[in-house]
């Protein structure tokens, strides 16, 4: 047992018996369990993904193509499109504006104010759906008022926005508020004693700093705004044309067995989702770099 | 004028727009989140309490969490086992295709879920590419519970590696060439030096894992079969109840779901605390 101990290296015939790193695992060990992971990531991560390819492109592409520029496929992503340009604007100035309050100020309850914020990544989405469903439906409270101006909220495009609000709602706030707190707020102090408006700092001094931050939440918080389905599906209506957004779109299209239809719309998403992970790497890239000139800035002061 | 005088709930600071951000942030905060929350425990009142009782607990709704949480639970214990697995191998070895491997491993986070459901559906299918395999083994994966199971698999597998990751990283070799010096073989090493270490972290992972299934219905409603008692989770029944205008029964089943995330959300939150402190606890008395 003992002669694995780091005195052997000066015992030239124990180092012959025991060659192997001891804070390492022997090379079959790590075959097997780079193979196992290998398997359970080609399973489940691999094959869905080459799959909607695959199948989208089954019958050919003039079927794709066809699948992907039809009326209800093009509405679908307009909306789709639409719902995204107001949504996530809507919740990159609350994540700036919360961040700024929780990040640059001290109060009483800011960790029950953080937890609030995060609060719509615990709620299943059906339910995020639901509450909107509750307060501008037919059973609602403010029912007779929505109806005698003729205002549609759900089964409308403001249900579909505001249920995509509310599943997104804290992407943009969760990444800023951590970055925000390490990065500390003596720069902004400073500025502000040398004469700056309070506008003219967080444009200057704080906009810079987090913009990568920023550019990482707005990136998570279109993909997810892009691609909610179950939220959206309970305040949209289903009609065709009108209320199916993309993700919507391939639901309704596979229940009527449209397959390369359903696989076509899927395909746009999926190149969605590779390119949030493209992105989503470059700006977590540049975020780590950035934090790395800071440090070595402080370094040198 | 807002720097004549600091309430007491805040310390004073030289920085201007705390007023602003902070009403901003509350009002945004109440009108899209809390407000309609509150709905659906003010719906769910409207109902007396025994058929708010009937509401959450017929035969049918009963096998309706039996399923979501068995199968949550379930996929959240493989995950926990492969996603230590893929976190280790991709923290501590190099192979072709790391970097893409890594990259893609938070593809369930950016796959919308309705494309995520179609496609497992597609392949888990009799006739699918992995389907194919099981059929003539007599097992059906598409459209029975054990299609539910792959499902949440799929979706909860980045959060125990992606918890994982950074703690692995920041282990110290140290104490493993200690642990080594001492006479302890690798296995002991990995039992009693490093798992103790990163236990939270796996913790964590797993608890985020199950969480997430719990409340998940895109990726699964299509791979799922559907059939009440049998293969129907409980945001299903949710919607169901929903379009047959039952909107208090709805909004029942959801203050039992909404109760049941928020203990989890507690829970994470918990861990997260014991994490941090004992990561620092060591850096303190360490080194």
């Amino acid at each position: 047992m003992s002669d694995s101990l780091a005195l052997s290296r000066t015992l030239p015939q124990a180092t012959k018996a025991r060659k192997a790193d001891p804070t390492d695992e022997p090379a079959l060990v790590k075959a097997i369990l780079i193979g196992v992971a290998l398997l359970f990531f080609a399973l489940f991560l691999v094959l869905p993904l080459a799959s909607v390819f695959v199948t989208a492109l089954g019958k050919g592409f003039a079927a794709y193509w066809d699948g992907l520029t039809n009326d209800d496929a093009l509405s679908a992503i307009r909306l789709t499109v639409l719902i995204a340009v107001i949504a996530v604007p809507l919740n990159l100035v609350f994540g700036v504006a919360a961040s700024w309050a929780i990040a640059r100020f001290d109060f009483k309850g800011k960790s029950v104010l953080t937890t609030l914020i995060d609060l719509p990544f615990s709620v299943s989405p059906v339910i995020a759906g639901l509450t909107f469903l509750l307060i501008f439906g037919r059973q609602g409270p403010i029912w007779d008022f929505l109806d005698a101006h003729n205002l549609k909220i759900v089964f409308a495009l403001p249900g579909l926005v505001l249920a995509t609000v509310f599943v997104t709602f804290p992407f943009v706030a969760r990444e800023l508020i951590p970055l925000m707190q390490a990065q500390g707020s003596e720069e902004e102090e400073a500025a502000r004693v040398l004469g700056a408006s309070g506008w003219q700092v967080f444009t200057r001094v704080t906009l810079p700093k987090i913009k990568w931050g920023l550019l990482y939440g707005v990136i998570l918080c279109n993909a997810r705004a892009m691609g909610e389905f179950g939220a959206v599906s309970v305040v949209s209506g289903h009609i065709r044309g009108e209320t199916n957004t993309l993700p919507l779109h391939v639901e309704i299209e596979y229940n009527d067995y449209h397959t390369v239809g359903a696989f076509a719309a899927a395909s746009i998403l999926a190149l969605l989702a590779l390119a949030t992970l493209a992105l989503k790497l470059w700006a977590e890239r540049k975020l780590a770099q950035d934090k790395a000139a800071r440090r070595e800035d402080a370094v040198q002061a | 004028m807002s720097t004549a005088l600091f309430p007491l709930w805040r310390k004073p600071s030289a920085l201007p727009g705390f007023g602003l951000t902070m009403g901003y942030t509350v009002a945004y905060l109440s009108l899209v989140v809390l407000v309609p929350l509150l709905m659906v425990f003010i719906k769910a009142s409207s109902l007396d309490w025994a058929s708010f009782v009937t509401a959450v607990s017929s035969p049918r709704v009963l096998a309706s969490y039996r399923l979501t949480f068995g199968l949550s639970l379930a996929a959240a214990i493989l995950n926990a086992v492969f996603g230590f697995i893929l976190a280790w191998v991709l923290v501590r070895y190099t192979f072709p295709g790391k970097r893409f491997v890594d990259a893609l491993i938070d593809l369930p986070f950016a796959l919308p879920t309705s494309v995520a459901g179609i496609v497992l559906a597609a392949i888990y299918a009799p006739n699918g590419w992995v389907g194919r395999w099981f059929e003539p083994l007599g097992i059906k994966i598409a459209f029975t519970p054990l299609g539910i199971f792959v499902a949440l698999t799929f979706i909860g597998l980045p959060f125990v590696v992606r918890t994982l990751q950074p703690v692995l990283e920041e282990f110290e070799r140290e104490q493993e060439e200690a642990a080594a010096c001492l006479g302890a073989t690798r296995w002991q090493t990995l039992r009693h030096v490093i798992f103790p270490a990163v236990l939270p972290a796996l913790l964590t992972g797993f608890a985020l894992a199950f969480a997430r299934a719990v409340g998940e219905y895109g990726s699964v409603i299509f791979i799922a079969g559907n059939i009440p008692m049998v293969s129907e989770i409980t945001s299903l029944l949710i919607v169901t109840k929903l379009e047959q205008f039952d909107y208090a029964g709805a909004a029942a089943l959801a203050v039992v779901m909404l109760m049941i995330s928020f203990v989890l959300l507690l829970l994470i939150n918990t861990l997260q605390w014991w994490l941090q402190r004992r990561h620092s606890g060591r850096r303190a008395s360490g080194a």
